[in-house]
């Protein structure tokens, strides 16, 4: 005789082996996924078109330019004669910024203490706008410096050093990420819409007449999305550490360890959300709504935290997925160990907790409400 | 006398809508007793009731003696319940199936596979064994959800319209089962929208408005009616019936199979010259009249109107 | 062009065979259903039924035969046929959120009927089938008899010349099953062709011609009470079962 959430479970691992169209679903989507990510949503920035209106056309201008496009980040496009070819080359999508170099550049740098070398940059891609300021904001201080330098010693040398992820590369931070909002969307999204399935073909309608306890289905429910999502979980990890090289520091158990907490807490959310909805599509949507939204735009996966509004960021407190991101990128990309993150680990725990006895309360094994 | 299951004054509402009105019915141990009544009348509200699928709003209930509000899990364990509508997994196998209902009522495992193979040889299931549930035929598929049902030795079955949508001859063969199974002591409660499964129960119950107009055995129901029934063959039955009603001479026409039932309060002789006026104003070869006793349905439209 | 060929048959069948795979579901079958006549076709679950009453409603190509519904091509004309006939199921397919009359005006609007004439043609049929006084409640709130009658009035909103039945009664108490006769009837006195398919053998009674199928073919067809007498029995339910055990 076995346990009724045994059975359960079984029957529930015949209904996904004999669906291998939602089994490849499961597996291909994080591999898609983190494809899509890490190519073609980069932060990183390369080869922006920039003009060069060179107005000086002097050795030292020449020279400075050429300082400008080695880094890789810039190209020149359109070499500019007069200010009025600049608005064209923007229009037309030559070019995203434009650097004016005046009149006697070469005369004024050893002499003046401000020359006005103008930047204009267009601004309909706010993101690519910023970055590009940025980047040419820093290149004419190191510029700027090494002029000086020469003129005399600099008080300061600041040498900004990035640790952890050092070429700041977007894989190293978006692959933790994803399988933050992976493992949420397999455990919450399944499991929402697998309870909500048989509420739908009236198979739970048989189930609830035998004397099986509310917690009984739930675990035998969730049980193999357990296995799914971790199974998951370590593609992505092996796929962004073989295909975008991103490194894993921790210890591959400590990893497994925290990937189990996390899909006990994305479960439970899952449950909760399933416990009352009486249709599939209700519950994909709600699903969608309550854990792969936050997930991707309230975890700090994309967006940092400290820029959203006070609201948000409150909001966020709930979100399970911010505190595996603290957790995750810590283990892949610090190599840090249980000690450091006891914190969030806690958290997820609890919330698990919380919100799965909530669930099993309100999980009936009758028709009404 | 003891009674399997015993209903006092159950009432439930849905929302403004009354489902079960103060509904009273016993059901005798080992008996096959027939719930029969229109559609809405509170059937399948009070088979969900009786296992704790809904909870009524008033009034109480015992099954094989035990409380089933209370007790709800030790009812589960002794009653079989079949929904109207087919609730087994499409993508399991037969055996599956009845394996998944056999564990989640915990039968031990070497007992699991001595009913299983009795009850595919009692469905004669047993060359499907290894089917897909979607791939059975309407009739295969209700005994299949029947055996899954009995896999667990219910003490007592409830049975939600078993046989809608199911071919005269799968439909025989299921009353057949179930005859088997009252044979074996097990109590069963049906409901039904076929007269003559209603007329092989021991008593019946018509329902209506969630409340039991009549309970009898159905052999004892046709006295209920009151006036005098005459049963017609005639050539062109649907065109004479509709005549008949039109001329308004007669308290009630119906249609059953290819002879009319013709009602009235009237003594026969008098019904039988005004039939046959009436039909012979309308070219119609009557072949015979002649007095009949109420069928079940008879005494059903009658009660309900 | 389009123009049908004339003939006196609502529905003309020749060796009509569908297979899926190596089964075949519809083996060789031939019957006629003439104009106005209400025509049951029984058989077991699984019989071929459904399958062909798809291929007659142009929704299934059959492997090999004849067909033509309304003397149109069920191969070529599936169009044409659809124009032309009406077809209601157990299933129902209504919207249980819509109201009966949103309903009523979503099917009339599918079969492109305009404004005006949608609601005469409404405001007609609910006069006929007593569904005026449920028009404006919720489609899920009506008793099932009720339904069935909206599933039959949305089904003949455009008139067709031909109805399909699929188990139209499944499910329906005997009083309902009656009323939803007495309506199939008016439709065949006014010319409409019936074509119904169902489990009740005393709603095949009620048929002019009946076809008892099995295994994917046709065992006989004949008037009820020729069959019976053919068969020396007393109701259409032991014809049917002594043709199927056979």
């Amino acid at each position: 005789m076995k346990p009724r959430f045994i059975a359960i479970m079984q029957k529930e691992f015949i209904h996904i082996w004999r669906d291998p169209r939602s089994l490849t679903i499961i597996i291909l989507l994080p591999l898609v996924m983190i494809f899509l990510y890490g190519y073609a949503i980069t932060f990183d920035i390369k080869e922006i078109k920039i003009g060069i209106l060179d107005q000086d056309r002097s050795p030292t201008s020449r020279e400075m330019v050429r300082q400008l496009t080695k880094s890789g980040y810039f190209v020149v496009t359109a070499d500019l004669h007069d200010r009025s070819e600049i608005e064209p080359a923007f229009l037309g999508r030559k070019i995203v910024a434009a650097v004016i170099i005046p009149d006697n550049f070469s005369r004024d740098l050893n002499t003046s203490f401000r020359i006005p070398v103008q930047l204009l940059v267009d601004g309909s891609n706010s993101n690519l706008a910023t970055v590009t300021i940025n980047y040419i904001k820093t290149f004419f201080l190191t510029y700027s410096l090494q002029i000086n330098a020469r003129l005399l010693n600099a008080p300061i040398d600041m040498q900004p050093r990035v640790w952890y992820n050092p070429d700041l590369k977007s894989a190293n931070f978006i692959a933790p990420g994803l399988v933050a909002v992976i493992m949420m969307l397999i455990c919450a999204l399944l499991t929402s819409a697998t309870i909500a399935r048989e509420r739908e073909t009236g198979t739970m309608e048989q189930i609830l007449v035998s004397p099986i306890r509310s917690a009984e289905i739930i675990v035998g429910k969730t049980f193999p999305y357990i296995f799914l999502a971790i199974i998951d979980a370590i593609a992505i990890v092996v796929f962004a550490w073989v295909v975008f090289k991103v490194p894993f520091r921790g210890h591959p158990l400590l990893f497994l360890f925290f990937a189990v907490v996390y899909v006990y807490t994305c479960l439970s959310l899952g449950i909760f959300i399933s416990a009352r909805v009486k249709t599939q599509q209700v519950a994909l949507m709600a699903a969608q709504l309550v854990t792969t939204l936050p997930s991707l735009l309230l975890s700090g996966f994309i967006f940092p935290i400290v820029s959203m509004p006070k609201v948000l960021q409150l909001i966020s407190y709930i979100v399970p997925a911010k505190y595996f991101l603290v957790i995750i990128r810590s283990v892949m990309l610090k190599g840090v160990g249980m000690a450091a993150l006891w914190q969030p680990t806690l958290f997820l725990l609890v919330f698990g907790t919380l919100l799965l006895f909530i669930s099993v309360k309100r999980f009936k094994t009758n028709l009404e409400g | 006398m003891t009674y399997d299951i015993n209903i006092v004054d159950v009432s439930k509402r849905f929302g403004s809508t009354v489902a079960l009105d103060g509904l009273t019915l016993n059901v005798r141990q080992g008996e096959m007793f027939g719930l029969i009544g229109p559609d809405g009348a509170g059937k399948t509200t009070l088979l969900r009731i009786l296992c704790g699928l809904y909870l009524a709003d008033a009034g109480h209930h015992l099954l094989a003696g035990v409380d089933g509000r209370k007790k709800m899990r030790t009812v589960r364990s002794f009653i079989g319940y079949m929904p109207q509508r087919f609730s087994l997994y499409p993508d399991l196998s037969v055996a599956e199936n009845m394996r998944f209902f056999a564990d989640l009522f915990q039968v031990p495992h070497k007992e699991r596979e001595i009913r299983l193979q009795r009850l595919l040889e009692f469905s004669r299931l047993g060359p499907f064994i290894d089917r897909r549930a979607h791939a059975l035929s309407g009739g295969m598929k209700q005994k299949l959800a029947l055996s899954c049902t009995l896999i667990h030795t219910p003490k007592i079955l409830l049975l939600d319209e078993p046989s809608t949508g199911v071919d005269p001859v799968s439909r025989r063969e299921f009353w057949s089962i179930l005859a088997e199974l009252r044979g074996q002591g097990v109590t069963i409660l049906v409901t039904t929208p076929y007269m003559d499964e209603a007329a092989r129960c021991d008593r019946i119950a018509f329902i209506h408005k969630g409340k039991i107009l009549v309970t009898d055995e159905p052999t004892a129901i046709p006295s209920l009616f009151k006036k005098n029934l005459l049963e017609l063959h005639c050539r062109q039955h649907v065109m004479a019936a509709r005549f008949l009603e039109q001329s308004r001479a007669f308290e009630s026409v119906k249609i059953f199979g290819d002879r009319l039932h013709v009602s009235s309060h009237k003594p026969n002789a008098q019904t039988t010259r005004l039939i046959k006026s009436t039909l012979a104003a309308a070219n119609i070869d009557v072949i015979s009249i002649k007095p009949v006793q109420a069928r079940i349905e008879d005494v059903f439209v009658e009660l309900l109107q | 062009m389009n123009n049908p060929v004339q003939i006196p048959y609502s529905v003309q069948v020749e060796e009509l065979t569908r297979c899926f795979g190596s089964f075949v579901a519809v083996d060789h079958i031939t019957f006629n259903v003439a104009d106005g006549e209400i025509f049951g076709f029984l058989g077991a679950n699984g019989a071929g039924k459904t399958t062909t009453i798809k291929m007659l409603c142009g929704l299934l190509l059959p492997t090999s035969g004849k067909g033509f519904v309304e003397g149109f091509n069920i191969y070529t004309q599936s169009d044409q046929i659809k124009q032309n006939i009406g077809y209601m199921s157990q299933k129902f397919s209504l919207y249980e959120d819509l109201l009966v009359r949103e309903n009523l005006e979503f099917y009339g609007g599918i079969y492109g009927l305009d404004n005006h004439t949608l609601r005469q043609t409404i405001e007609t049929s609910v006069m006929a089938t007593g569904l005026r006084e449920h028009l404006e409640k919720l489609t899920r709130d009506i008793p099932v008899g009720w339904k069935q009658r909206l599933a039959l009035t949305c089904a003949i909103l455009h008139k067709p010349k031909i109805l399909f039945l699929d188990e139209p009664t499944g499910g329906v108490d005997p009083i309902s099953r009656h009323q939803f006769w007495s309506l199939i009837y008016e439709l065949a006195e006014k010319g409409t062709t019936v074509f119904v398919t169902t489990h009740y053998m005393e709603e095949a009674e009620y048929c002019n011609r009946l076809s008892i199928m099995h295994n994917g073919r046709i065992m006989d067809i004949g008037a009820p009470q020729t069959l019976k007498e053919k068969y020396k029995q007393s109701t259409i339910e032991d014809v049917f079962i002594q043709l199927v055990k056979k």
